[in-house]
């Protein structure tokens, strides 16, 4: 190495210095590519629709669902899949099922870091703008939405497709993530009470044209009233817990924004440890403190002790009204144990009648992107499948969903489907079909909470706050201006949720002392540059003194 | 001068390179929000189980202290306890049933009743301590979910000693309103028929994947099993004992019409819920 140095600084100087550039380019090259190569990821091009879809191609696309432990719905899946197939022949869906939002999440993030996502999967927002985080990772769908042949309604399409204008406004405008739609809206719930209007009555009180959070409060409390013998007085069992909430991240959720307090904004920063948190979270904890409420986590499913005449609001989602009340069709307790008793479904309670806001849910679908324009388009093309009345219409019927298109809303066989409300057939369940009302009715006011990466943390952190606060008050530990300070803290920290507000905010957190390594690196590059500057002086003073 | 510049530059460069490797203990914060999702994500994950980690440690050492100084109960003062109380109890490990984000779920037993600890903070290294028949104490809340009755919220610390339960035989008292006191007990049951439950097509089956029929292989298994005439559902708990346990396999050997002799886990759900450890065809 010595020598070739030395040859170098023998050379004639334009080639010495055309050969010192080579070297240094050679040297520099490998290190920026390392450097690089620190942070580097493997990107796929963005996608542009197809002009044409090849269809003397076979593609084999996979789709990863969701059912609600619900074989019906396997079914449906199954039969939309066969259906397809058969209007698409070169186009082959493996479908793989689970009964989890967060599996699907997991899968799919371990396969996003190994280029072998599913083509299509079943999910939610929140969870999208994780995925969104790798370039091109999800397919914008707004090109293929508005694409004369293949999009919705699109002339080249061989099923009875809605159009774009046929998706209901409210669910499209849900699956916007900035200013692309990332996903489109395959059914959608909302949150329900159903109530034991028996209890309520023998309580001494008549339900209300809109449920309230003071009533719903004022009943619970006065039915943990006792007899003698230890039982409670409504029921005349050791059990009774009146007020049991399924979800209580929805909970915080729809309290706050009843309230129109802060939670998030739509850039990410989080909100929600605020003054109106710790007043609901105060009120919360007075009535889990007496037993007259409490949470899915704690106790259990709702259901079941509303079937069993041990609870009198169960709130759970519309999508689980099968379960709810003496005639449900799917029951979780023995039938020595059911209760007989009239079942009525409300909305949430409010604290504002007149401006109701509940949640909107359901699960979406969206679309991965690969390397084949033409895979992505077969995907599109069964994504889109899952939005005709045949899909939408079947699996609707399973549970409290209510179809995403107007479509499928207005059709015949829907209306017919909405008019035949039986407590013997387990198809037109009341119960199931009153939820379904419920949200048909109330989808101007429905709403969804800002999605941003980080967005299914504070959601989870949301819903921990009413969990730890419910706990400690059952567990009589003093709730006081110092364990807000440590929930908070503990809020922050488990969920990183201070992480995300140093991202939107600007406040970076102290990260504590610089590493060492980084030290000595700022160290010598200031010696360098030092050396650089004596270096230039030395020069200088010597050409002048010569 | 321009080799001393030349080897300051090279160093600098070095360190530079240096820097950029993954560094366990500062990635979190050298990584900034361009990662990719997967890598986000496998940050969140690594990171809060080292978190946890270090919280559960933290939660053991303060639980030692809590531990000792709480009053050790024998069972019947926990069972006598009321529901949301804090407790301090002392058994015998009889079965792991999974460890997951620096949490267990363990049944443990002692001579006089069992108890089943629901999601107690544990490192991995000390979830492989926990062999079966090794005693710990355990620090948490009494609570019931569904009618289990379970220590939540519990932090645990090994001592010494070691016991393994026996099954005891309760196929008489099922449908007993004493089955109860049982409660999460190793227990067998003898002499039982396996009867037909419905898959998802509504075809008579020996076994079902999930409750309704809608689970694949790797799921819980549900069977229906009865004696004296009354038909119950035991399960085959897929954290308990997985696809590759021989429970499992037996279990989808199952025929309808089958008598067969059963051990497990008197889990409760709604009423008795065996989870059921092993299976006999006579």
């Amino acid at each position: 190495m010595k020598k070739f140095i030395t040859t170098i600084r023998h050379m004639h100087f334009p080639t010495a210095k055309a050969l010192s550039l080579i070297l240094s380019v050679l040297f520099l090259l490998p290190c920026c590519l390392s450097l690089v190569s620190c942070h580097g990821a493997k990107n796929l091009n963005a996608f542009d629709v197809p002009d044409e879809f090849d269809t003397s191609r076979t593609y084999e696309i996979t789709f990863w669902a969701k059912n609600d432990t619900n074989a019906t719905q396997k079914n449906i899946y199954n039969k939309a899949v066969e259906d397809f197939q058969a209007l698409y022949p070169n186009i082959h869906v493996n479908i793989r099922f689970y009964t989890d939002y967060g599996q699907i999440y997991n899968d799919v993030i371990t396969n996003i870091a190994t280029g072998t996502t599913p083509n299509i999967c079943i999910t939610y927002p929140d969870h999208i703008a994780t995925y969104m985080t790798g370039d091109n990772v999800v397919v914008p769908l707004d090109s293929l939405m508005k694409d004369k042949k293949y999009g919705l309604g699109g002339s080249e399409v061989r099923f009875d497709s809605p159009s774009s204008d046929e998706l209901i406004p409210q669910y499209i405008e849900e699956c916007r993530i900035g200013n692309d739609h990332f996903a489109l809206p395959f059914m959608r719930s909302t949150e329900a009470c159903y109530v034991n209007k028996d209890y309520v009555e023998k309580l001494g009180f008549t339900l209300p044209e809109v449920l309230t959070w003071d009533f719903v409060w004022e009943v619970s409390e006065a039915a943990t009233k006792k007899n003698a013998d230890g039982t409670y007085a409504i029921n005349g069992q050791k059990t009774m817990i009146p007020f049991i909430y399924k979800s209580s991240d929805n909970m915080m959720i729809q309290m706050l924004a009843q309230k129109n307090a802060d939670y998030s904004t739509p850039a990410g920063d989080v909100l929600i440890f605020n003054d109106t948190t710790r007043e609901l979270l105060d009120e919360i904890s007075t009535h889990a403190a007496t037993g007259a409420f409490s949470t899915f986590k704690i106790s259990s499913y709702p259901a079941n002790f509303l079937n069993a005449g041990q609870c009198i609001f169960a709130i759970d989602s519309t999508a689980g009204a099968t379960w709810m009340g003496s005639h449900a069709p799917n029951i979780d307790i023995s039938e020595d144990k059911l209760v007989d008793f009239e079942t009525v479904v409300y909305p949430v309670p409010q604290f504002d009648p007149d401006d109701p806001k509940m949640i909107s849910q359901g699960p979406s679908i969206c679309l991965f992107n690969k390397e084949d324009s033409g895979e992505v388009l077969a995907s599109w093309l069964f994504a889109s499948y899952l939005l005709s009345n045949d899909v939408q219409l079947s699996y609707c019927q399973t549970e409290g969903y209510v179809p995403v298109t107007s479509k499928a809303r207005e059709s015949e066989a829907y209306l017919d489907y909405l008019s035949q409300k039986s407590e013997t057939d387990a198809l037109h369940y009341r119960v199931k079909i009153e939820a379904c009302e419920l949200l048909i009715n109330n989808t101007e006011y429905t709403f969804v909470t800002p999605v941003f990466n980080g967005s299914a943390s504070l959601r989870n952190a949301a819903g921990d706050l009413i969990e730890n606060v419910t706990k400690s008050s059952r567990r009589k530990q003093t709730i006081d201006d110092e364990y807000y300070e440590k929930l908070y803290s503990d809020m922050r920290t488990l969920y990183r949720l201070d992480q995300i507000e140093s991202k939107t905010t600007g406040n970076i957190k102290d990260l504590g002392k610089m590493p060492k390594t980084a030290v000595i690196l700022l160290v010598s590059l200031c010696v360098s540059w030092v050396l650089i500057g004596a270096y230039v002086v030395y020069r200088t003073i010597r050409k002048k003194k010569a | 001068m321009k080799k001393c510049i030349i080897a300051v530059l090279s160093l600098s460069m070095l360190l530079a390179m240096t820097g950029c490797k993954k560094d366990e203990t500062t990635k979190a914060a050298d990584e900034s929000t361009t990662t990719t999702a997967a890598e986000s994500t496998e940050e969140v994950t690594e990171d809060t189980a080292e978190q946890s980690s270090e919280e559960s440690a933290e939660a053991s050492s303060e639980d030692t202290s809590a531990s000792e100084a709480a009053a050790v109960m024998s069972y019947a003062d926990y069972a006598a306890a009321e529901l949301d109380a804090e407790v301090t109890i002392e058994a015998y490990v009889q079965a792991k049933q999974s460890w997951w984000d620096n949490t267990a779920t363990v049944y443990l037993q002692d001579e006089d009743g069992a108890y089943f600890c629901y999601s107690m903070a544990c490192s991995e290294e000390d979830y492989a301590k926990l062999t079966d028949g090794q005693k710990i104490r355990v620090h948490g809340f009494k609570s019931e979910w569904s009618g289990e009755v379970e220590i939540v919220d519990a932090t645990f610390e090994i001592i010494d000693g070691t016991w393994t339960a026996t099954p005891v035989d309760v196929t008489a008292e099922l449908g007993t309103d004493g089955l109860v006191d049982k409660q999460n007990q190793l227990v067998s049951f003898t002499g039982m028929k396996v009867e037909a439950s419905k898959d998802a097509n509504g075809n008579d089956v020996a076994f079902l994947y999930k409750w309704d029929g809608s689970g694949k292989e790797g799921d819980d298994l549900y069977f229906n099993v009865s004696v004296n005439g009354q038909t119950y559902s035991f399960t085959v708990e897929s954290y308990l004992c997985d696809k590759d346990s021989e429970v499992y396999k037996a279990v989808k050997e199952l025929k309808i019409g089958d008598t067969v002799d059963m051990e497990g886990f008197l889990y409760w759900y709604e009423g008795a819920n065996p989870h059921i450890t092993k299976v006999t065809v006579k």
